[in-house]
């Protein structure tokens, strides 16, 4: 701990402010204003607002569009990231061999990190499109077997698609870093011991990064429910028949065009108790894994 | 460590191709795509390489989205969110750890849990503080009374409005918060030594001072590292823009704009998808944010890890 500071001023607290008051205008209002709307029936900017407990939690739940959105976010949040994951990991574990070449693979893995989501759906939407995309040659052989527009199953695989797709550069980020990390004293303990490579990555680089694979994991999760956003709206537009339409994109759907504000507050507050809960456990875990450093 | 695995190399280089192959071939097909005409764009099976409208297409969608300026609205933006999180985050940090006061853990968590709350959960009423960004302070006068009490004294009626819909502010200032930032900086504060404090203060310097010419060069690597991931963040927002700004004429981003060349009903009228326009204008816009993580890419990696554990 630090013995020397400085005398305690305005100074101290002028410099606190900006963040503070940004936090608490953009932030905790913003928050509370969700619960309270979630609790009370709103008219748009104005109008009295009349307390209605849990009307609004139950209206959302008793919607059947409602539980068919969290069931396509949680299908896309566990094949995103059990994908994007996979294919990370595996592509870390080979560049960290450090052959020929490894830097290069490190670059061309990294950047496709800097895309836009909007931009990954864009691409997507044009590669899966069912006339000229990659799989356009389905429909030569049978026509209408691929179209993502209009069957759901297919919809929902291109966005699990191009959000894994994107997932990938953060996770293989994260894991090189970590198998970088590990001494090279410990491999090379290994070598002499006469491990061979394939022995050595399953039986020690694989349980050194389980740390870092939990935590890509509740990163990755929380990522995908709260982060989908921008792919969904140009891959699909939450189409076709609300297929893909993940809770994010139903709050703004239900907020910004139905102009439901209690209803998408309600579902804000479910999104949010969610993600506090991935939140506390990825702290959790943080804080465990003090104790084996 | 010399060891031969001949078979093993070549199946690792073999993944790794395979690998790359996957990551990149998405992007070659829509590079493909931005370099061919109309009809073939849309004629099965898919082009694999390159025709030579690429020119041209990238011109038409240019003219199509009117980039030009978006281009520097998105600059404008994307700076003054660098400049923000990294100064806000800086100045936070700084007064948690140089300054012995009560209630610092209190601040700290209370910067802490903005991570549980993303824009996407708060999106509705986010948007409707933007609208009047003074309204939390105007319902907090409302119900504590003191509007009534200074209207019935001053006869002045306490309305508090801004604005901030359609302005660069109200693009940047909700986003400048930085929960991660500030914890960078932290950690990175931490490891001064507190005789670096001790001789300033012998020196008779100040805490601003201290600060300036002290830290801030030190912190260089730090700034570099948030920068490049912060510029990222803000190039590629989408969500909060698409709201705050109607007037897509003077305010609009780039990557909003990607919303207008998506090939559907709504744009296209039923006609031929103009799928090579729609490519073209990916690539311009996911152009200056991998240029900025290629070059920058050791501070990047540093930037992205150290915040984010």
């Amino acid at each position: 701990m630090r013995r020397a500071y400085f005398k305690f001023s305005w100074v101290a607290a002028a410099l606190l402010a900006p963040q503070l008051l940004i936090i608490f205008v953009f932030f905790y209002w913003p928050s509370a204003q969700a619960l309270y709307w979630a609790f009370t029936l709103e008219q748009p900017w104005g109008g009295g607002n009349t307390w209605v407990g849990f009307d609004n939690f139950a209206k959302t739940l008793s919607d059947p569009y409602y539980w068919s959105s969290v069931q396509v976010s949680i299908v896309y949040a566990l094949a995103t990231t059990a994908l994007a994951m996979v294919m990370a990991m595996t592509l870390a574990v080979f560049v960290d061999r450090q052959l020929a070449g490894y830097k290069a693979y490190r670059v061309a893995l990294i950047w496709p990190y800097a895309i836009a989501a909007p931009a990954v759906g864009l691409a997507f939407r044009f590669v899966f499109n069912p006339n000229a995309g990659i799989l356009s040659y389905l429909n030569v052989v049978m026509p209408g077997l691929w179209d993502p527009t209009q069957i759901a199953w297919q919809s929902v695989f291109t966005i699990v698609i191009a959000g894994a797709w994107k997932h990938v550069a953060y996770s293989f980020i994260f894991f090189l870093a970590a198998l970088q990390s590990i001494p090279r004293s410990l491999i090379e303990a290994a070598a002499i011991d006469g491990a061979r490579p394939l022995r050595r990555m399953f039986d020690l680089q694989l349980p050194l990064l389980t740390p870092t694979i939990f935590f890509l994991l509740v990163i990755n999760i929380t990522d995908s429910f709260t982060d989908s956003f921008g792919i969904v709206d140009t891959l699909t537009g939450g189409g076709p028949f609300r297929a893909t339409d993940l809770m994010v994109y139903k709050i703004y759907s239900d907020g910004f065009r139905g102009f439901d504000y209690s209803g998408a507050a309600a579902q804000s507050i479910v999104l949010m108790l969610l993600v506090m809960a991935l939140t506390f456990v990825q702290f959790r875990y943080v804080e465990k894994r003090v104790h084996y450093t | 460590m010399i060891e031969r695995t001949p078979i093993l190399n070549i199946s690792t280089h073999v993944i790794l191709a395979v690998g790359l192959l996957l990551i990149l071939f998405p992007i070659w097909i829509a590079f493909v795509a931005a370099t061919h005409d109309l009809t073939a764009v849309n004629t099965a099976p898919v082009e694999l390489w390159p025709g030579d409208q690429l020119w041209a297409n990238l011109t038409a969608a240019w003219e199509l989205s009117d980039f030009g300026p978006k281009f520097i609205n998105t600059l404008i933006v994307a700076v003054g969110v660098v400049i923000g999180k990294v100064t806000l985050a800086c100045i936070t940090a700084f007064s948690l750890v140089f300054f012995n006061y009560r209630g610092r853990m209190l601040v700290f968590w209370i910067i802490f849990i903005t991570l549980m709350l993303p824009l996407e959960v708060r999106i509705v009423p986010t948007y409707a503080v933007a609208a009047n960004a003074l309204s939390p302070f105007q319902v907090i006068l409302d119900v504590t009374g003191i509007s009534w009490l200074v209207a019935t004294l001053s006869g002045i009626q306490i309305s508090l409005e801004w604005n901030l819909l359609n302005s660069y502010t109200g693009l940047i200032l909700p986003l400048v918060a930085t929960a991660t930032g500030t914890f960078l900086y932290r950690q990175f504060f931490l490891t001064i030594p507190d005789e670096l404090v001790e001789a300033a203060q012998m020196d008779g310097a100040g805490p601003l001072r201290f600060l300036w010419d002290t830290l801030i060069p030190l912190s260089k690597t730090n700034i570099a590292a948030l920068a490049t991931i912060m510029f990222v963040y803000a190039w590629n927002q989408y969500l909060w823009p698409l709201l705050v700004i109607t007037d897509r004429a003077n305010y609009g981003m780039v990557v909003v704009q990607l919303s207008d060349l998506v090939p559907d009903a709504l744009t296209t009228g039923g006609g031929t998808p103009t799928w090579h326009y729609a490519m073209a204008g990916t690539l311009a816009v996911m152009l200056p944010p991998i240029i900025i993580v290629i070059f920058m890419q050791r501070w990047f990696v540093r930037g992205l890890i150290n915040t984010d554990k």
